[in-house]
């Protein structure tokens, strides 16, 4: 009787998950699991929409990285923006949030204009970008050449576009800092009380007692920064595209990464393979090598979970 | 005379030469910081100013170097909305964002409950799986997706392609509203399933009200998501400029206004503007959603 009982109630609760499961359960299915399998069978044919698509083997493969021309500018563009971009934000993030926690006049107005950034749609917020930066215009170049610095050319310069693209990635700071600001409220104050008993500098106050403490955050920012980056797609085409003057509209084509490929993502790649040049197959590969360097870098920021306490219990 | 005068002063505790050094130690640490935070602030701001000063002035001014503008043309803001297609992108956005968040928080919900609260085989590994697709770059998985929206149910030039999966549960929404559920105690549930109330029961009477707060944040990002969404419309909608969204239209804004930066800017602030909007209203929301996702377990 009551094994019974214990199985039908068993059974009603797997049930019970399995409807309140449900939406997500198809939605991984259908929107996530049946095109991810699509993706690899599409990477070994040829397909430009129209025929119907036919095998090439690894044909699409050698393509993409070894003739295809803006596969590896994409691939050094990253890493140079992982090295370059991420470490600055986390930097400047810590920065901007340790400054936070020390400002005490006005703070809701301060951290409100620090945070207000981050929430700029980004292709507004890389439009006006482009406009500030402009070489010829751009008040941030009249404003150097006024104080006697030389004015860089920015988006429409190779050498500066990404240190260009930077600063706008600066200048969203607020998600960081709000982060960083949380984790540095929550050190605890008698380990600052004590290092300072033991005269400690404000140095020495940071880096043995902030840093240890804070440091499963700043491992979970470097993390996401790197996964941000390989998602990184947005900024550098609107910048490109505005600095280099490219009419929006059917038929022109855009030549992608300017200025000479220095802007160029690999999430551009796909679209520029996939929907500029009709050549599916190519594009799977590189949405397959993107998937790659995505699952690598979620699967370290699970193992390590910085902040991202994933079993709860 | 003297004496008189003294005695106020000695009525406070005396300052030693320690003390003093400390004091002003302290004063140059305020002057420091908040000079800093000024510093900080001109940065975050004057990007926005700039932005908007330039919205205000004419065409020509626009082109040269001056900051303030001469005459205030407020008109350009007219220009904007006069401009064939502005208002239906508005109309596409509020409705690809209204919609799309609606439907994400009613099918995040039940999921994000189930894996804050219920015990069963795969409930980590289905965690895992949602942690990992909210770190997956959309392009992974777009020609599949493209073919199958375009070609098979023939949707390209609409933003349903966009909406519809979101009737299915959003990755990051069920994340972060898990995170916030975990908060929720377990006694609450407890007691409401001695008064006799069914799983589905407990979730709407007492666990929805209680977390209106991470509902509010959910909904906010997701909102925001599709406001600011520049990649799915392009690939859905570029082909029909009356299904364009607001984060689309505009980068065509520089185009047909080639040289027009005034306009451009009024155009970017118009953007901008219901985010910042909203936010002022939503402040504590969003804040709890950044620090839930990042922070706390």
């Amino acid at each position: 009787m009551s094994t019974i009982t214990l199985a039908s109630k068993r059974r009603r609760s797997a049930l019970r998950t399995l409807a309140f499961m449900s939406p997500w359960l198809i939605g991984f299915a259908v929107f996530f699991a049946y095109p991810l399998i699509s993706t690899v069978y599409f990477s070994f044919m040829h397909y430009d929409g129209f025929k119907p698509p036919t095998w090439v083997g690894t044909k699409n493969w050698t393509y993409v990285f070894k003739n295809y021309p803006y596969f590896w500018p994409a691939m050094r563009n990253t890493l140079w923006l992982v090295v370059v971009m991420v470490s600055l934000r986390v930097v400047f993030g810590l920065g901007v949030g340790l400054l936070i926690t020390k400002i005490k006049t006005a703070t809701g107005v301060f951290r409100t204009l620090f945070y207000l950034p981050y929430l700029a749609p980004p292709v507004a917020a890389t439009m006006a970008f482009a406009f500030l930066l402009n070489p010829g215009t751009g008040p941030v170049n009249s404003i150097l050449e006024k104080v006697g610095i030389p004015a860089p050319g920015w988006f429409n310069d190779p050498t500066w576009s990404k240190p260009a693209l930077t600063l706008l990635a600066l200048w969203g700071i607020g998600d960081l800092m709000v982060i960083f600001m949380a984790a540095l409220l929550d050190v605890p104050q008698e380990q600052y009380e004590a290092a300072e008993l033991d005269g400690a500098s404000a140095w020495q106050r940071f880096r043995y007692v902030t840093l240890p403490n804070i440091s499963p955050i700043v491992m979970f920012a470097v993390v996401t920064g790197v996964i941000q980056t390989m998602q990184y797609y947005t900024q550098p085409l609107i910048a490109g595209k505005v600095a280099s003057g490219v009419i929006q509209g059917a038929g022109t084509q855009f030549e992608p990464g300017y200025p000479e490929k220095s802007t160029l993502t690999l999430p551009q790649l796909v679209y520029n393979l996939g929907f500029q040049r009709f050549d599916y197959g190519s594009a799977c590969v590189v949405a397959l090598v993107l998937f790659a360097l995505s699952m690598v870098f979620t699967a370290f920021l699970m193992r390590r979970r910085g902040g991202l306490n994933l079993a709860g219990d | 005379m003297a004496q008189v005068l003294d005695k106020p002063v000695e009525l406070r505790a005396p300052v030693t030469p320690a003390e003093r050094v400390a004091r002003r130690k302290a004063l140059m640490e305020w002057i420091a910081v908040h000079s800093l935070g000024v510093a900080a602030a001109l940065f975050f701001t004057l990007p926005f100013v700039f932005v908007f000063l330039t919205s205000l002035m004419s065409d020509s001014q626009a082109l040269s170097r001056d900051l303030i503008p001469h005459t205030w043309e407020w008109g350009n803001y007219k220009k904007v909305f006069d401009t064939p297609g502005f208002l239906t992108w508005w109309k596409n956005t509020l409705i690809y964002a209204g919609l799309g968040t609606v439907l994400t928080v009613v099918s995040s919900i039940p999921v994000a409950y189930a894996l804050a609260k219920f015990r069963f085989r795969g409930r980590n590994l289905s965690l895992m799986l949602v942690i990992s697709m909210m770190m997956l770059p959309p392009q992974v998985v777009i020609i599949p997706m493209y073919l199958f929206w375009a070609k098979q149910l023939d949707l390209s030039g609409t933003l349903w392609p966009l909406i519809i999966p979101m009737a299915f549960g959003d990755a990051f929404s069920i994340f972060l509203l898990r995170q916030f559920l975990m908060t929720i105690p377990n006694e609450y549930l407890d007691a409401a399933k001695v008064d006799g109330c069914g799983e589905f029961k407990t979730l709407l009477r007492v666990v929805l009200p209680m977390a209106k707060p991470g509902i509010a944040a959910v909904a906010l990002f997701q909102f925001f998501y599709a406001w600011n969404d520049y990649f799915g419309p392009q690939i859905y909608a570029s082909e029909n400029p009356g299904a364009w969204t607001l984060s689309y239209g505009l980068e065509s804004f520089k185009g047909a206004h080639h040289t027009d930066w005034n306009l451009t800017m009024a155009a970017t602030v118009l953007v901008m503007a219901p985010v910042i909007l909203v936010f002022f209203f939503a402040q504590k929301a969003f804040v709890e959603g950044v620090t839930l996702t990042g922070v706390k377990g």
